[in-house]
């Protein structure tokens, strides 16, 4: 069955209708899990898994927090290897390189199927390979809690990564050597897990902010180490410095500005990349010249943005996941700077903060005629990232910009069918690449603005003719048609699925 | 008229295929200093395939070839000669090289039957070029000078800085030898490129001087330099002003009227005009 | 002089660019390796083979490293990697 970006739905999926169609749906919730029982301490994986008795066949789930320096996931995937549990179903909110103990699970058939926002590294090329049993399931950060909250992904055990525990078993993420500030995508593992594991490397007697409530937990786990710090939070990110990435991102501020979407009450969210930083310092700029407020920015923080908040550029920072130590050190003393839940982030159910954006600022590895975006894979099908909150910020923001070059490594980033969707044309409103910029036709009101513009706006069509001259016509390839894996909507239906390479 | 000239290296693939992107009026496409001796002919030929896979550009295309004391010019010349380029950018210029490579372009344009009549900028860059600029603006094609302002403190034995003291005066005597005869005086580029501070001081006071654009040696220096070399607002609505009224004088016979208490006669007139004329083919009205 | 001995080499493995060597051979061959090979392999092949039957050479050996080099760019380097060969 095609679903209605016309890709392929393998049978028991439903099948993507579009972008608005949760509104048709209720909200469906579980009940949220209680803890009567003591808190127990532990201080020994092995502890843990006998005291909870861990066996095959369980869901489990850890948060992404640590990023690349994560050692809880990898800790847990050690004892599941130790026991050769058999058939565990894993559910983290994203896997990275330095998880790549999870592809020797994954080839011994210890784990079975995953869940995940976003996947690079070992473990994709694994799955790719096609050694996965079951189903690899890409989520969305705003699918995710809806999905756990639901019960549509029951969690047997939540492993949290918590950088600092106090003695009554609440935790908190902004301070302790493997600190990370927000925890917003832990939130919902937390409620709704059947069981709740705090795994930390530093236990205080009491804390004065907490973001992970005690009546929710079962053990915590005392750990040596949790995390690399160095892999956690990278050093101050910094503006691109390419030129083509900042002739992009002027670009943007200008259009922008010409859309009056700069004006006071602006709320905005862009990535930590470099070309989205440039635009956050064009348009903060305009902000400073024009003498402009903004409400509040959002999404994983970075430094950059807890510059402008301090500025008075923003009221607040609404941050699910720190990005770097600024913005961490910014979590835990600036009262605007406040955390929030994946569920509050994105989930289409919870009145997410995305659904107050005005502007979202995306990339793209590849975007097609109908403006449908992959971020989820390269031009070859291999996994190579996943849609994060790209889906979600794009539906409930007012305008969401992708930006991106148009030719890549001799590569036209415009395609006429995407490899993968991530996100549906619908919700993509503009283009903009080093070459001109490109409405999405069902935007009237933004081509009606900006018909005297003296920005270079064509058709998508014109830049995709215009990247095609410069590169030669791409040959298409073949793919494989077995399927490994599901692209699952926001709400939970199939956008597009994933094939073995 | 230019405002902003963007150096590329020639033998940069990578920075060939976006050179049009970045809106300078010119590009000048390096053959010289940014290439190694070694690759000299790999430059050549890499200019010239790229040249003939595009040959309309949106840009005025400048290629500077290598000096006419080397060994290199006449290739660059036989292969980069053609419709595809509009000028050539020739540096260490004396007045005895800008007549050899007029003859040289002469030739190679009744060769080729081009249809485009290639014009020349040259680069003041030696002591001797400062004196012989009066003569050197008016050689065959010469269209607009170049400072270069690095080889010309090293000729002169004394050290560059961002104030510019040093520069002072071959600057006001080359936009003062193109102001006379009406070519574009083009300034040294800032070569601090994480500067942009330095870069709006170091365009302004060059435009004080009377230089009506600056070459860029990396992208991001063009938002300024095309900024500081089209006329402000207040001049453009002054001008607009001037026109406004010359069209009514004119109605009433008047060929010198007074606006604001100021006399406005046929050099005001002239002068506004041309401050419209940039402001219209750069966009700004 | 051998024949063997006539080889040259232009270009970089810097992104954009290509690296070409040829030399001379009892048969033509054309060996490409490419970051974009299974989108642009045969169209790199053709500019090959089009500059070669220009300068009317038959018997080489073109080796070519790509990093996602335009046509013109994969001309240019082969032009001057012919030029340097034939200077030997």
């Amino acid at each position: 069955m095609n679903n209605k970006v016309n890709r392929f739905v393998p049978e028991g999926y439903r099948p993507f209708v579009s972008s608005s169609d949760y509104q048709n749906k209720e909200r469906k919730l579980i009940k949220e899990k209680k803890q009567n029982n003591k808190i127990v301490f532990l201080k020994d994986i092995k502890e843990v898994f006998d005291y909870l008795n861990i066996q095959s066949g369980q869901t489990i789930s850890f948060h992404h927090h640590l990023r690349n320096g994560d050692y809880v996931q990898n800790m847990v995937s050690q004892e599941v290897l130790r026991r050769d549990l058999k058939d565990l179903h894993y559910a983290p909110s994203a896997i990275f390189p330095s998880n790549a103990i999870l592809a020797d699970l994954i080839k011994n058939g210890n784990v079975t199927n995953v869940d995940t926002n976003y996947l690079n590294g070992p473990v994709s090329d694994v799955i790719g390979e096609g050694y996965l049993k079951g189903m690899l399931v890409m989520n969305t950060h705003g699918g995710r809690p809806r999905k756990i909250e639901s019960g549509e992904l029951p969690i047997d055990v939540a492993f949290i990564a918590t950088p600092t525990v106090d003695k009554n078993g609440n935790g908190y993420g902004g301070i302790g050597k493997a600190a990370c500030g927000s925890l917003g995508y832990a939130i919902s593992d937390l409620m709704y897990a059947k069981k709740v594991v705090l795994v930390t490397d530093n236990l205080v007697d009491s804390l004065d902010r907490i973001e992970l409530d005690k009546k929710y937990v079962d053990v915590v786990l005392v750990v040596d180490s949790i995390g690399d710090p160095k892999g956690i939070v990278s050093g101050t990110t910094k503006i691109t410095k390419d030129p083509i990435g900042l002739k992009i991102a002027n670009m943007t501020a200008k259009l922008l500005d010409e859309i009056g979407l700069i004006k006071d009450g602006m709320s905005m969210q862009t990535g930590a990349g470099g070309t989205s930083l440039a635009v956050a310092s064009y348009v903060k700029n305009i902000m400073l010249e024009k003498g402009i407020k903004g409400s509040f920015a959002s999404g994983g923080i970075t430094g950059y943005f807890v510059d402008m908040q301090k500025k008075g550029l923003f009221d607040e920072l609404r941050d699910v996941q720190c990005f770097d130590i600024d913005a961490v050190e910014s979590y835990n003393n600036n009262p605007h700077h406040i955390g929030m839940s994946a569920s509050k982030y994105a989930n289409p159910y919870d009145d997410p903060v995305v659904d107050y954006l005005d502007v979202v600022i995306l990339g793209a590895t590849e975007i097609d005629k109908d403006f449908n975006v992959n971020v989820t894979t390269d031009s070859y099908g291999k996994i190579i990232g996943g849609s994060g909150g790209h889906s979600d910020t794009a539906h409930g923001a007012k305008v969401s910009i992708i930006t991106t070059n148009l030719i890549k490594s001799r590569m036209p980033i415009i395609k006429d069918h995407v490899t993968t969707v991530t996100t549906p044309g619908e919700d993509i409103d503009i283009l903009v690449c080093e070459r001109g910029i490109a409405i999405n036709p069902k935007r009237k009101d933004l081509l009606e603005k900006l018909k005297n513009s003296k920005l270079p706006i064509k058709t998508i069509d014109e830049l995709y003719e215009l990247a095609h001259s410069i590169t030669g016509e791409p040959k298409k390839l073949n793919l494989s048609k077995e399927v490994i894996g599901v692209v699952e909507y926001r709400d939970g239906t199939v956008i597009d699925s994933l094939y073995r390479k | 008229m230019r405002r902003s000239l963007l150096f590329i290296p020639g033998n940069n693939p990578a920075m060939l295929q976006n050179a049009d992107v970045f809106g300078s009026d010119a590009v000048i496409f390096d053959l010289e200093d940014a290439v190694n001796v070694l690759q000299k002919d790999s430059a050549r030929n890499l200019m010239h395939c790229y040249l003939e896979t595009h040959p309309n550009q949106p840009m005025e295309v400048v290629v500077r070839i290598n000096g006419l004391d080397t060994d290199y010019y006449q290739k660059d010349l036989e292969l980069i000669v053609s419709d595809n380029i509009d000028s050539i950018m020739l540096p260490k210029a004396r007045v005895v090289y800008l007549n050899q490579l007029d003859e040289m372009l002469t030739k190679i344009e009744k060769e080729k039957k081009m249809k485009k009549h290639i014009k020349v900028l040259p680069i003041i860059e030696l002591a001797v070029s400062v004196l012989e600029v009066e003569e050197i603006v008016k050689c065959p094609r010469v269209d607009g000078v170049l400072l270069g302002a690095e080889d010309l403190t090293s000729d002169m034995e004394v050290t560059r800085t961002k104030a510019g003291v040093e520069i002072e005066y071959p600057r006001a005597r080359i936009a003062m030898a193109c102001k006379a005869y009406q070519i574009d005086a083009i300034d040294t580029p800032f070569t601090d490129v994480n500067d942009y501070e330095g870069l709006l001081k170091d365009a302004l006071h060059a435009q004080e001087l009377g230089m009506n654009a600056k070459s860029a040696i990396h992208p991001n220096q063009l938002d300024t330099i095309n900024k500081v070399f089209l006329p402000t607002e207040k001049q453009i609505t002054w001008a607009l002003r001037v026109r406004q009224a010359t069209k009514e004088a004119s109605e009433k016979g008047l060929g010198v009227f007074s606006l604001d208490g100021k006399m406005v006669d046929k050099p005001v007139m002239e002068r506004a005009e041309k401050i419209l004329m940039k402001a219209e083919k750069f966009g700004a009205i | 002089m051998s024949d063997i001995q006539k080889i040259g080499s232009a270009g970089s493995v810097e992104s954009n660019d290509c690296l070409v060597t040829i030399s001379a051979s009892d048969h033509l061959e054309v060996e490409i390796q490419s970051i974009v090979d299974a989108f642009f392999h045969d169209q790199i092949e053709k500019v090959v083979l089009d500059t070669l039957k220009e300068k009317g050479l038959n018997n080489v050996k073109v080796s070519l490293q790509d990093k996602g080099a335009l046509d013109y760019t994969i001309k240019a380097r082969l032009l001057t990697a012919i030029e340097r060969m034939e200077a030997k």
